[in-house]
């Protein structure tokens, strides 16, 4: 039984920490802000919450310890992690941060143009 | 919805009147009564039973966790290829959701789903302006999986 509770531990710590890497990666290897992003919503957000589901099992199965502030931790960074993402590619566009040149297709441009327009921001 | 909790607690707590037996079990077995009850009784109702909506909700859970995972490994696989040959693109996604916690919620999915991120939500809430990170092969799928999302909000949502 305990080797059991220790491989769930194992392997859920080691997914979480395999997914901060590739954030991290994604971090360096990609090209502009736009794809970064998401590397850091997604990634980032699942590896946390795989450490932290990790943390809980050893503390429930192992030392018997309930603790249910990691199961709300992990529900708070389930909410706010896409959120994050998303204020943050939203405002760099508005501020005119370029996107790769590698983009296909930009059907944003048009619409922030016209809101600009429409508030008179430069 | 919340008017059929509310009398399902009250019928569980009648019930621990009833049998003076003021214990978890006698909430337990009161509720499922209270349940079994309100399955008989649904023609009185204006709006569907809620358990059909708690259901709704643990599916779209569900389906938001297999979405995550499913996102991630597509991430890792961008992120890790040798060659950045991905096509980012920004497209416009009509939305058929009108109340604001939906498009809130459709937002956070389609945030955690694979290569997509939105980016901004157009002031009527009738649009919203999507990046994907690799356009060539995704689109069709992408489509697929948001209509899939916003099905199962709409079966959340429905009275």
């Amino acid at each position: 039984m305990t080797i059991l509770a220790n491989s769930l531990v194992i392997f859920f710590i080691s997914i979480g920490v395999l997914f901060i890497v590739v954030t991290a990666i994604g971090l360096i290897r990609l090209p502009d802000l736009y794809t970064r992003a998401h590397a850091a919503s997604k990634s980032a957000t699942l590896g946390v919450m795989c450490v932290l589901i990790g943390v809980f099992f050893h503390f429930w199965l192992i030392e018997d310890h309930f603790n249910p502030r990691i199961l709300l931790g992990i529900l708070f960074l389930f909410i706010t992690g896409p959120v994050g993402g998303h204020i943050m590619t939203r405002s760099s566009y508005i501020a005119g941060v370029k996107p790769w040149k590698g983009t296909v297709r930009d059907e944003l441009g048009p619409e922030i143009d016209r809101m600009k327009k429409e508030q008179g921001i430069k | 919805m919340a008017f059929q909790i509310i009398l399902n607690f009250v019928l569980a707590f009648v019930w621990m009147f009833l049998s003076s037996n003021y214990t978890a079990t006698g909430f337990i077995v009161g509720f499922i009564l209270g349940i079994i009850l309100l399955i008989i009784m649904r023609r009185f109702f204006t709006t569907r039973l809620y358990v059909y909506r708690i259901w709704a909700i643990i599916k779209l859970t569900l389906l938001f966790l297999k979405e995550l995972v499913l996102a991630n490994i597509q991430v890792l696989r961008v992120v890790l290829k040798p060659k950045l040959d991905m096509q980012p693109a920004f497209f416009a996604y009509p939305t058929v959701l009108t109340q604001e916690w939906e498009i809130t919620l459709l937002s956070s999915l389609i945030t955690l789903t694979p290569g997509t991120v939105v980016v901004h939500v157009s002031d009527d809430a009738k649009t919203l302006y999507v990046h994907a990170i690799d356009m060539s092969d995704v689109d069709e799928a992408i489509t697929a999986i948001r209509d899939s999302f916003e099905k199962a909000i709409l079966e959340v949502s429905k009275s």
